[in-house]
């Protein structure tokens, strides 16, 4: 049991990192706050990715260059998850940027970016079109 | 006196260094960490720079916001236009192979790459300025008191 | 885990980093101050980058300071100064509601847990077919020595044009949403376009 936690216990903490970001994104009422968090998930995400790809005594994925002939009998990490959150990053960054977008769009239209006074105003507006 | 006199100074020099340095990250890309992507971001970065020291006003005159969106659009038609090349020269959608004649040192291999890199380069670049340049067109500017 | 620590000192790098990590992350949580808020983001970012790099990833951890610790950072702060300075308190119901959330789906996550494999384990299935199939053969394949460039640009070529893709997407987005600033923003900063 002791031995089955130590050989996991990275991937405990990125669990509490992630229930970090999940809370952030539920509990703030402010939406630039609630996107903070939406980058504290994606970021812990990105490392449990990485962390299930590290190989024990391995090296960076850069084979030796120019290419000996002998086979090569290093151990390298694995490189295919690195591709993947390498691009899921670049993306991560323009998906914040539209989302921002839109928070910095809902702060003109209403003035305030607090969720449970922009609820307010689209309530008021409604019962006033419903009283028409 | 000019009280960004050092900032001034010092971005003049850092700012080609930052984006040589970014042209480096890509053409080097094969052999070391790096790639389009990061370099995209980098040499973005040293415009961003620029925007922040000169002002906006001024890296917009530099890059204009036409090239930004001409940019985002030939970077997606590059990567997009290697594969149709491969495609007309008898390969599968982005096979490099067919691209050069010489596969002894997988020269088609390391052109395919090159030119998709730029692709990509092309468009996180213009991206990242374009994304720069619709937030810091609305943002008020900082009055010098508050620096 | 201490025979874990003396056989491999650079462990004692991630413990830290993975304690710095833990800290900045309930610091960003707990402040309501957007300011303070965005900056611990970009230090959260800077931090994991290194983890990272100890991690094998340097590509990864490159982009990560590049984007996450840069470019995010600048953005969230152009946002913030757009729109407001500090967050208002939020109720403590909806922090309750909120901790259930997140302690619940925290619960889930370590149960399942025992199921993974052990970190670094070089025969996980994650790590024992297609990433090790790239490995042996980008030599003969590709002839370029970074495996991930050669993964990203020829192998996955086609997903990456995609990625790509998804990028221009976002940036049309921003545009349309936030045009490119060429005309002079509203002094009171309300009202239509």
């Amino acid at each position: 049991m002791v031995e089955l936690i130590a050989e996991r216990f990275a991937y405990g903490v990125i669990i509490i990192l992630m229930m970090t970001g999940l809370y952030a994104v539920v509990a703030s009422a402010n939406l630039v706050k609630r996107m903070v968090g939406l980058g504290l998930f994606q970021t812990s995400v990105f490392l449990l990715y990485i962390t299930i790809s590290k190989v024990l005594g391995g090296a960076p994925p850069i084979l030796e260059y120019p290419f000996p002939a002998t086979p090569d009998e290093t151990v390298y990490s694995n490189p295919l998850p690195h591709v993947l959150i390498l691009t899921a990053i670049v993306v991560g960054v323009a998906t914040l940027a539209v989302g921002l977008a839109l928070v910095v769009r809902i702060r003109e239209a209403y003035g305030t970016i607090e969720d449970g006074a922009i609820n307010e105003a689209d309530y008021a507006l409604d019962t006033e079109r419903a009283g028409r | 006196m000019n009280p960004h006199m050092v900032l001034r100074v010092v971005s003049k020099l850092l700012i080609p260094i930052i984006i040589v340095f970014g042209l480096y990250v890509h053409f080097h890309g094969d052999y070391s960490p790096g790639g389009g992507f990061q370099a995209g971001v980098l040499v973005a970065v040293g415009v961003m720079l620029y925007a922040l020291i000169y002002g906006v006003e001024e890296a917009r005159r530099a890059v204009p916001p036409w090239t930004v969106r001409a940019g985002a659009a030939l970077g997606v038609l590059v990567f997009a236009g290697v594969g149709v090349a491969s495609w007309i020269l008898g390969g599968n959608y982005l096979e490099y192979e067919v691209l050069h004649p010489d596969t002894a040192y997988k020269a088609g291999q390391h052109l395919g790459i090159i030119l998709v890199e730029i692709g990509v380069l092309l468009t996180v670049f213009s991206v990242i300025l374009a994304i720069f340049y619709a937030f810091a067109g609305r943002a008020p500017d900082i009055p010098d008191e508050e620096w | 885990m201490i025979d874990m620590i003396v056989t491999d000192p650079t462990l004692l790098i991630e413990y830290t980093l993975m304690a710095m990590l833990l800290a900045v992350g309930v610091a960003i949580v707990r402040l309501r101050d957007l300011f303070a808020v965005v900056m611990l983001l970009g230090v959260y970012s800077l931090l994991s980058a290194a983890w990272f790099v100890s991690l094998d990833a340097l590509d990864v951890g490159f982009t990560e300071a590049a984007v996450g610790a840069g470019i995010s950072t600048l953005l969230l702060l152009a946002a913030m100064l757009l729109t407001a300075r500090s967050a208002e308190p939020v109720s403590a119901i909806r922090h309750w509601s909120a901790f259930a959330v997140a302690l619940a789906g925290g619960a889930a996550l370590f149960y399942a847990i025992g199921d993974m494999p052990a970190f670094g384990d070089p025969d996980a299935p994650a790590n024992a077919y297609v990433g090790l199939q790239y490995l042996e053969r980008t030599q003969a394949d590709i002839g370029v020595p970074n495996v991930v460039t050669a993964v990203l640009a020829s192998y996955r070529g086609f997903d990456t044009l995609g990625e790509v893709v998804v990028i221009f997407a976002a940036g049309l987005g921003v545009m349309l949403l936030l045009g490119m600033g060429g005309r002079k923003p509203r002094k009171d900063g309300e009202g239509e376009e």
